[in-house]
This record gives C-alpha cells, structure tokens and sequence, in this order.
C-alpha cells in the first residue's frame, strides 16, 4: 500500500474517532431533552437534528462552505480570532462529519431514553439521587446500548461520507483526504486495482460493523429464563 | 404524638382529588379504594413525585410542600422510602448494587444499621449476589423494601407492593411486612385495594373513593362504619382484636374472646394468651330474633341493632350490630329485615358462620 494510501486511513480513522467523541458529548444531552421535554421547541428541534438524513451532502456542504469560507459569518469570526478559515481544513472536515452524523447518534440514544420511561429515574429520586446524579447512575447506565449503537453508527457513518467532505475538505492528501476521496481519485485517474482495494475493503468494514451491531441488540434483548 | 399532615388538591379528568388528613406516624395506614380512586396519586403527591396544588405536606415538624409559602422540596430531598408497585429494581445492577444504591446517597448515620436489619427482617441475605431478573416476584419486592429501607427514611410509602404478584407469591410477602411493622419503628403508609391485605396490615385506615375520603381513623372502628364499609362492597367486614383464652384439643378449635363476647376459631396451632386479629366478613353474619339451637352454627351472641344502610344491591342491606364493647356488620336481605322487623335498638342474636385469624 503506498504512502498515499495509508494517509487516507489514517486520516480517515483519526476524522472518525474525532466525530464519535464530540458527537457522544453533545447528541447525549440533546438526546435526553428531546425524550423528556414537553416545550413545543421539541419538534422543530428534533426536524432541525433529522434534516441532515434528508438533505443531499453537496447542499449541506454547499452552506457549511458559505458559513465557514472566509466570506461566511463562522469563518470571519474564526479570522478574527486567529484561526484562520475552516473550509479546507481539519477542523472544517469534522465540524461537517459532526452535523452530517448528527442523528445517527441522537435517535438511538433518543429511542433508548425514551424506552426507559419516567420511572427509572422517579426510582432514583426516592433513593436521594438529584436528577443529575440520577442520570449518570441510572439513565446513562440502563442507555447503554443506545449508547453502543450511537457510538458505532457515527463512527461508520462518517467513515462512509464522502460528498460533504468533498464540499467543505477538497482533496488534499493529508489533510482533508479520506478513504473515500481517496477513492473517488483513483477511479478519476484509472487506477481500479487501488480502487478495488480500498473499495472492497470499505464492504467489509461496513459489513462487519452492522453484523456486530445486530448480534450486540441480540445479547441486549435476550431474556432471562 | 406529631402526625403527618397530607392536605391537596389534584385535578383530574374525571373527578378532584381532594383530601385533607392527619395521619398518626406510628403502625400501618392503609389507603384504600377501589381502582382510580386516587390512591396512588395521593401517594405520590407525599413523595413529590407528582405536584399537587394548594397543598401542605408535612411530617411532624418538616413541611415538604407548601403551596401558601410557595415551598416545594423536591423528592431526592424528601426523607422517605418509596417502594412501587411493579419492579423497580436497578437492572444494571445486582442486588448489593441496588441496596448501595440507597446507601451511598443517604444522608443519615444510621442507614449502615438499617440496612443490616432489614436484609435481616427481610430474609434476602443470600440474594445479594444474583440479578434482579434471577428473582421471584416476591423476591424483588423484597429487595425493593430493603432498598428503600436503607435511605433511613421517616416514613416509608408503600403503593400496591403486592399488586403485580399472584396469591401464592403474596404469602411471600405478607408475613415480612407484619415482621416489619412489629419489630421496626418506621411508620408506613400502604396503598391497597385488597381487603385481604387491609385486614392484615391496618391500624389506620383511610378509605377514597372517586378522589374523596370516606372514612379515616383506627382500621377497626373504620371497618365497622357503615358507610365505608358500602365502599369495601363484597369483602366488607369487621376487625376485632382478641386473645386466644381455651383450646379444644380433640375438635381442633380455639375460643378467642374480645370485648364483648368469644367466638370459637378453627384452630391452627394457637397458644392461650396468644393475641389474635379476626376478621368477620358481613356475608358470613347472619341475625335471629331468638337464641339459635340445634343449629351447625357454633358462634352465636346476642347484640343490639346500632345501624342499618342500604347496601349496593337494592335487595340488600348492611347492619351494624354492638355486642357488648365490640362491632359487628352482618349483610342481609330487605325482605328478612322486613320480616324480622328490625330496627335500630332492637335485640337480636348474631350467628357467625366463618371466622378468619389474619394474624
């Protein structure tokens, strides 16, 4: 495998691993307000966390690009402050992957908090937890799958984006060049056998992934005799 | 003796919840009503599980809400030990897990202790390793108990805890929470629609129906008032604390005697002197104008008529007999009260068919 090659996977794992973190931070709490809250903020909220399923990633990334390219309000923002502009970046590239992902790691964790009903935690609260106490010890805990599924669904998910990445990222090897770009060029230039590498091996992982996911919702429902 | 004040007010889609008591904070009180009379809610308005309004919630001298001054303690600031009707426990964690649980969050000195004495009262200490699922209904029901017991609580609030379990499996139960009560000093409120439990369990009793007391005050008067006792419909019956004073060994019977008379009790292992509470359901009471003879009936006292009601069926009637000190309630037809020709005053014989030790 040539340098190149490697680059990509390596950059590809790193940009993954980056979203799933950030993702797990900010899906958790707006996973658990939109399962409790009863503010009629919560339907829009949840249509404006949906929307990245339905849009194609060129528009997506078209606006990301307006909003970070030195021109849009993040990015002059971002200059004043030193950091330069984020499009063709890193830190662009995982923003994008961030909201692109965005309900594949909200809506399992939305679905698994909803599953536990209000009385888990009412439970707790009569065993002296405080309702920030009580979702660490009962809610995050009894969640966990939830967690596992949103954890691996955003971790594949942006391992298989490619066309906001190359909205907002370019092509640039090492930096912004992911497998799938990395891809993408190969077939450009007429170098199947890379492609097929890398394409084949992109299956695989998918595969493993779902397969594993589907046998970890097994063992969870499995019940006790 | 402070008592726990529980004054609210709850709308609901078909009727109020409007209650306003005082409730001793010693023994059982048990809340009874039939199916959405607002028990539960009363319940868990105490727990500040639900928001109640214009209320006042006190336990002695600690007031948990109180809508004059705007006060609210939220429930985790409540001393008080919850246990629900369906399982509650922790399913991440096993059964130590979930008695930590409580222990670690309690505020008080004393939980190590109460803890310890309730896996003791409670028979779960060779549970402590498995997992919730690995349990009987009456099991985790148990565990439940000891975990709320183990947060120290002033109180321990108790809804339907037998309600998800069938009749085999209450036997489970029922004789851990008499042990409870008589050896532990935590007052409890419990919230059944079961006469069964009603009978074994109360002290106090607090009878609702469609969200409004009936009848509140020492279970055996309440059982024996009229009126509620049209509410407890089928099970209604009288309550009577008596001691076990002669044993007929060769026809396996003992005679029990309470203020007011005796009655014989098929006899299941009972010591003279032992204390007894007996139940007598209406439908097992029959009245003769005259001393029986010659009848199977083996329990007969005169009394005198004190209250007569109708009861839910047009061609029923429910009356409340005094012997001596003690009340009785028998349920009869309207043509035999008729016929009979009784009225309040009047001096009859009650005959006892069936007689049930509840404890």
């Amino acid at each position: 495998m040539d340098h190149e090659t490697l680059q990509a996977i390596w950059l590809t794992l790193q940009l993954a691993t980056a979203t799933t973190l950030v993702l797990l931070t900010v899906a958790t709490p707006l996973a658990w307000w939109l399962s409790q809250t009863q503010s009629p903020w919560r339907a829009p909220v949840g249509a404006l966390v949906t929307l990245p399923l339905v849009l194609p990633p060129s528009v997506l990334g078209f606006y990301l690009l307006v909003v970070m390219g030195p021109q849009g309000p993040l990015g002059q923002m971002t200059q004043a402050l030193g950091w330069g502009v984020l499009s063709f970046s890193f830190t662009g590239l995982l923003i994008g992957s961030v909201i692109f992902s965005l309900p594949f790691a909200v809506q399992p964790l939305q679905h698994a908090f909803e599953a536990l009903g209000p009385r888990p935690m009412e439970v707790a609260a009569t065993l002296r937890a405080s309702p920030l106490d009580a979702f660490f010890s009962v809610a995050l805990p009894q969640a966990q799958s939830g967690l596992i599924t949103a954890a691996i669904l955003s971790f594949a998910h942006t391992v298989g984006e490619f066309g906001v990445v190359l909205m907002i990222g370019g092509n640039i090897p090492g930096q912004t060049r992911v497998v799938s770009t990395q891809i993408y060029g190969h077939v450009e230039a007429m170098e199947y056998t890379q492609a097929h590498w890398l394409a084949g091996g992109m299956v695989l992982f998918s595969f493993a992934v779902l397969m594993g996911l589907a046998l970890l919702k097994n063992r969870h429902s499995r019940v006790w005799p | 003796m402070s008592d726990m004040i529980v004054r609210l007010n709850l709308p609901r889609t078909d009727f109020a919840l409007q209650v306003d008591l005082s409730l001793p904070l010693h023994g059982i009180t048990v809340l009874f009503g039939a199916s959405g009379s607002g028990k539960t809610s009363v319940l868990r308005c105490v727990a500040g599980l639900e928001k109640a309004r214009d209320a006042r919630i006190a336990i002695g001298e600690e007031v948990w809400q109180d809508d004059a001054k705007g006060l609210f303690v939220p429930t985790h600031q409540r001393a008080m030990g919850y246990v629900f009707q369906e399982a509650s426990l922790f399913t991440h964690l096993d059964v130590m897990g979930n008695l930590r649980y409580a222990l670690k969050r309690s505020r008080s000195a004393q939980s190590g202790k109460s803890l310890e004495t309730a896996i003791e009262l409670l028979g779960i200490a060779h549970l402590l390793q498995r997992q919730p699922a690995q349990l009987s209904g009456g099991e985790r029901q148990r565990v439940a108990i000891a975990r709320a017991l183990a947060t120290d609580p002033r109180v321990l609030l108790l809804d339907e805890p037998m309600a998800a379990l069938d009749q085999a499996r209450k036997q489970d139960i029922l004789p851990w929470l008499e042990r409870l009560r008589d050896e532990l000093h935590i007052p409890m409120v419990y919230v059944t629609h079961s006469s069964d439990e009603l009978a074994r369990l109360a002290d106090h009793l607090v009878v609702l129906d469609r969200g409004k007391v009936q009848a509140a005050g020492p279970a055996q008067a309440v059982m024996t008032a009229i009126e509620p006792a049209v509410v407890v419909g089928q099970d209604a019956g009288a309550l009577l604390q008596g001691q076990v004073v002669a044993i007929d060994a060769p026809w396996h019977l003992a005679q029990v005697s309470f203020p007011g008379g005796a009655l014989w009790v098929r006899d299941s292992g009972l010591k003279v002197g032992q204390a007894v509470r007996l139940r007598v359901l209406a439908q097992d009471v029959s009245l003769t104008t005259e001393e029986p003879r010659n009848t199977s009936i083996q329990n007969h006292l005169p009394c005198v008529v004190d209250a007569i009601a109708a009861d839910a069926h047009a061609s029923q009637c429910l009356i409340r007999v005094r012997c001596g000190e003690s009340f009785l309630l028998a349920r009869i037809t309207r043509r035999a009260l008729a016929v009979l020709n009784l009225q309040v005053g009047s001096v009859a014989w009650v005959q006892v068919k069936s007689v049930a030790i509840v404890q």
